[in-house]
């Protein structure tokens, strides 16, 4: 029987898969596929301080390996979490954690102070990186005294797991890592989407209303196998690896390289049963490789 | 109602004209209750461009042999490689996936549909006739050569057709049909959005009830990433899950 628990500090995680935030919900929208406590951790929907429309449509173009989103964070605010969402999902046999954004310091510190209340929400990702905000969102991850300075505002009223997305939209990563390292985060997630855009040459017109969008899926796995290996050797604090992880194959690829959990995004809306075949997949590699340990797994990367 | 994701095999494929055919699916297990309106999201292997699965409307269900029908346009990528499909493959699907129209009873109910958007009507027109409704069909096809499946649709009762260049029906668009001049209480479209606007444009002008099916760019079709939004009086909603049948007077057009 091999091992699967790995730890994020202090938060226990059955196995190292979790769901990635804007891909699962609130974990419901999956609950006829899977069984969710089978599940390491579930990122639920990006919540802000306010209400969010979100972006007009069209907001979704699909590319070849993945997909643009510019879906800007639509959400009910975190008011409407507390009082509608959360009692019908805190009973969840896995750690539900909310995935935190604001154009503002203040909103992703109220927002904090609100969730922090909630006993069954062990832990909150922060997120310094979404590119579908005019307004603060991946500026905040984009610059180190940007990213610090929400980080520190946050840590002061949060109390759980702070885990920090970070963006890979920048022209160093490591250096946004040991910054938010610094200022008290838990852990780190990445990549968040990288920015691009899609245009029909026919019409000449863009496919997204924002003409740029977050381009997820296989097409950015190389890029965030890059970044989490770069930000494994300048931390000392866990990485969770996301970005394009399809199989179980990309999720032990993303652990060798120094996750201790990952998350799986986009692969949920291909196929959403997904996140379970990827818990059996990774048991059975361990076991094909005589791995007692899934934690012997990470940063197992062997460059001779 | 539980979504399910399973694997059908390709009984049938029914070339309608050069753009459409229908695909006849055969599910190893009873089929679970479908409605009209309601979606599936198919899922298009060995196309190397093609990402998402393809969402596409439920033609037609028969309970006894386990099948269900996909009414398919070749627009793109993926749905050639539907096309191209042999008897004996296998085609995964999550379904039933969105809402559906309603179904009044002992109503007059006309059903309009243009290009593939006709697909949802005649299984819509069979849960209607069921139901006592008094169902007329008009169908707005570019030219005779395009008038597929009539006789289907007369089981449940009349058909009309326009067409653009006159060669069948009456000539023009399904929303000048002379047969509108009647008094109906529910009008059900599907097709271009242009046309279902003005199938809400004739339905407003005449107290008729009138739901619209929509199409939208989607990434799951059930509810997770809120890319298929369209803005309603009372805010996004997603069409994979609030819709794709809305009533025009929620929507903002």
């Amino acid at each position: 029987m091999v091992n699967l628990e790995v730890k994020l500090k202090d938060l226990v995680l059955k196995n190292p898969v979790m769901t990635a935030s804007g891909t699962f919900g609130f974990g419901e929208e999956f609950a006829d596929f899977i069984d969710l406590s089978q599940l390491g951790g579930i990122l639920v929907k990006g919540t802000t301080r306010y209400h969010r429309e979100g972006n007009p449509y069209p907001r979704m173009a699909e590319t070849p390996s993945g997909m643009l989103n510019a879906v800007g964070l639509q959400n009910k605010g975190v008011e409407n979490f507390c009082n509608d969402i959360y009692p019908r999902i805190k009973d969840y046999k896995t750690n539900v954690m909310v995935n935190v954004s604001g154009s503002l310091v203040e909103d992703c510190v109220e927002t904090a102070t609100m969730i922090n209340e909630l006993d069954h929400i062990p832990g909150i990702e922060l997120n310094i990186s979404c590119p579908n905000v005019k307004e603060g969102g991946m500026a905040f991850g984009t610059s180190c005294a940007s990213a610090e300075e929400v980080v520190r505002e946050v840590r002061k009223v949060y109390k759980k797991h702070l885990m920090v997305k970070l963006s890979p939209n920048v022209t160093d990563i490591t250096s946004i890592a040991k910054a938010v390292e610094g200022q008290g985060a838990d852990s780190v997630s990445l990549i968040n989407t990288l920015l691009g855009m899609a245009i029909d040459a026919e019409t000449r017109k863009p496919l997204l209303s924002t003409v740029t969008g977050g381009l997820s899926g296989p097409a950015v796995k190389p890029v965030a196998l890059r970044m989490v290996w770069q930000v494994f050797n300048a931390v000392n604090i866990p990485i969770v690896g996301l970005g394009g992880i399809m199989n179980a194959k990309d999720a032990i690829e993303f652990i060798l390289a120094g996750s201790s959990a990952i998350q799986i995004g986009t692969a949920n809306f291909i196929d959403p049963c997904v996140t379970e075949k990827v818990v059996k997949g990774i048991e059975e590699y361990m076991i094909r490789h005589q791995v007692d340990n899934v934690t012997d797994l990470i940063g197992a990367l062997n460059q001779q | 109602m539980k979504k399910l994701v399973q694997d059908f095999e390709v009984l049938h494929k029914k070339e309608l004209n050069k753009d459409n055919f229908v695909l006849e699916i055969k599910a190893s297990e009873a089929l679970p209750d479908i409605k009209p309106g309601q979606f599936v999201n198919v899922l298009v292997e060995n196309a190397t461009n093609t990402f998402l699965r393809r969402p596409l409307s439920i033609h037609f269900v028969d309970y006894d042999k386990n099948i269900i029908k996909l009414y398919i346009k070749r627009i793109g990528e993926g749905t050639n490689k539907l096309g191209e499909l042999e008897i004996g493959d296998k085609l995964n699907l999550i379904y039933p996936l969105g809402n559906s129209y309603s179904i009044p009873k002992n109503s007059k109910a006309v059903l309009i549909g243009g290009g593939c958007g006709v697909a949802p009507l005649l299984y819509l027109a069979k849960h209607l006739k069921e139901a006592g409704n008094e169902v007329t069909t008009i169908l707005g096809i570019r030219s005779a050569e395009d008038a597929i499946e009539l006789d289907q649709y007369k089981e449940y009762g009349r058909v009309f057709i326009t067409t653009e260049d006159g060669t069948m029906g009456e000539k023009g668009y399904p929303t000048q049909h002379s047969v509108l001049k009647e008094d109906f209480d529910y009008s059900f479209t599907c097709g271009p959005e242009p046309m279902m606007k003005a199938v809400a444009a004739y339905s407003d002008a005449n107290d008729v009830t009138c739901e619209v099916s929509l199409e939208n760019t989607m990434a799951c079709g059930f509810g997770a990433c809120l890319c298929c939004v369209t803005d309603t009086k009372e805010g996004n909603k997603c069409v994979c899950t609030e819709g794709p049948v809305f009533n025009v007077k929620d929507l903002k057009w």
